[in-house]
């Protein structure tokens, strides 16, 4: 049954993603208006660990790509890989691969720590340098420029790394088994 | 769940996908390769006529689309009024104005199943590798299913939460909401292998 386990927990997990950016009840309410959505993308990498984590984000990103409005906000569609934010869409696989391989590796101490700090390294150095890059070409920056434009949603996602490293330990408690990263 | 596909159809509706897929990609390319003013306003007059070909309705359904650039056309744009770059910017906005309406104009006149065609061609170097891509497929199919019903389950937890508490939902809901994906997970893959499972499916292996 592990074929079946590892493609319904992928769909499942892709499924999650999209969830979280959809529902708008699920924010993290610090004032501002955050989705949650790079906090499923990060889960995917810590509970499923670099493989199954990056494919399951990399079908969130396929599904997107042929039509559907999974991404936060309801956006989706072909539009979506060349608007200035693509780099963060393309980068998403890559940030949960990181992710999850950090989480994998990395078997001694506090799992609530070693994964989110592996998000931190995944979810914000990694997705940052592809979304970085990205509104460099389409914007017409210099690198420079474009982190300064795009550093100002740094800190809100080191918060959701820090949450999704609680989440996995969680995890982890509740269904072993299924915290891939670490099974 | 609801794609993007226009509801209004079109006649780009019955050109072939792939066609304008390939379309869409040298169209991006030249975008970038050629960045003079008038280039540009050629590019996004023409992509407004595309469009206005599609009808009234067609026409405003693919300029609310493009509202979600705005936070990016006033950061670029601001940002040239004050470097006194004013060509440079205008030629940086209309490309991405064009190349996102481009590449909507894509997705509203291709129906999905058009689209996982294209996707199933685009996959044949994997099955001439013999990687079975039936599991791929069907797990599309299955997050097209899950997400609505994940949807709702997300909401219960949410409902759930304000009847018991004063304080705004926060973080927290999402532990219960995967720990529900979790055990789904093991249902279906339960289910999937009682009926079969995946390998029996694509009948190799």
């Amino acid at each position: 049954m592990i074929l079946e386990k590892n493609v319904t927990l992928i769909a499942l997990f892709a499924a999650l993603i999209a969830v979280l950016g959809l529902v708008p009840q699920i924010m993290l309410g610090f004032g501002v208006p955050i989705t949650a959505q790079s906090l499923g993308v990060m889960l995917c990498g810590t509970v499923l660990g670099a493989k199954r984590g990056g494919l399951a984000v990399l079908l969130f990103v396929v599904l997107v790509a042929i039509g559907l409005p999974l991404l936060s906000g309801g956006r989706g569609g072909l539009g979506v890989f060349s608007a200035p934010s693509a780099g963060f869409v393309i980068g998403f696989p890559v940030a949960a691969f990181v992710t999850g391989l950090i989480t994998e590796k990395v078997r001694t101490g506090n799992l609530a720590i070693v994964a989110g700090s592996a998000a931190i390294v995944g979810g914000v150095v990694v997705l940052y340098a592809f979304g970085i890059v990205g509104f460099s070409i389409i914007a017409d920056k210099t690198l420079g420029e474009a982190t300064v434009v795009m550093g100002a949603f740094i800190p809100g996602d080191i918060i959701k790394a820090i949450i999704a490293g609680a989440l996995t330990a969680a995890l982890y408690k509740a269904r072993p088994a299924s915290v891939l990263s670490r099974a | 769940m609801i794609s993007l596909t226009s509801p209004v159809r079109t006649r780009a509706h019955d050109w072939p996908a792939g066609g304008k897929l390939l379309a869409l990609c040298i169209a991006s390319i030249a975008l970038f390769k050629f960045s003079t003013p008038l280039a540009q306003l050629s590019a996004i007059s023409i992509t407004l006529v595309l469009y206005a070909l599609g009808g009234r309705t067609f026409l405003s359904v693919g300029a609310k689309r493009l509202w979600v650039l705005w936070p990016f056309v006033v950061v670029v744009g601001v940002w040239h009024l004050v470097t006194g770059e004013i060509a440079e910017g205008a030629v940086i906005l209309m490309r991405m104005v064009t190349s996102v309406a481009l590449a909507n104009f894509v997705t509203m006149t291709t129906r999905l199943t058009d689209m996982m065609d294209v996707l199933r061609w685009l996959m044949t170097p994997l099955r001439l590798f013999r990687i079975d891509t039936s599991a791929i497929e069907i797990s599309i199919a299955m997050v097209i299913r899950l997400v609505p019903t994940l949807i709702l389950k997300g909401r219960q937890i949410v409902d759930a939460w304000r009847a018991r508490s004063k304080s705004r939902t926060n973080w927290r809901v999402v532990l219960p909401l995967a720990i529900m994906a979790i055990d789904d997970a093991d249902h279906m893959a339960a289910a999937l292998k009682a009926r079969g499972g995946l390998v029996a499916r694509s009948g190799r292996k």
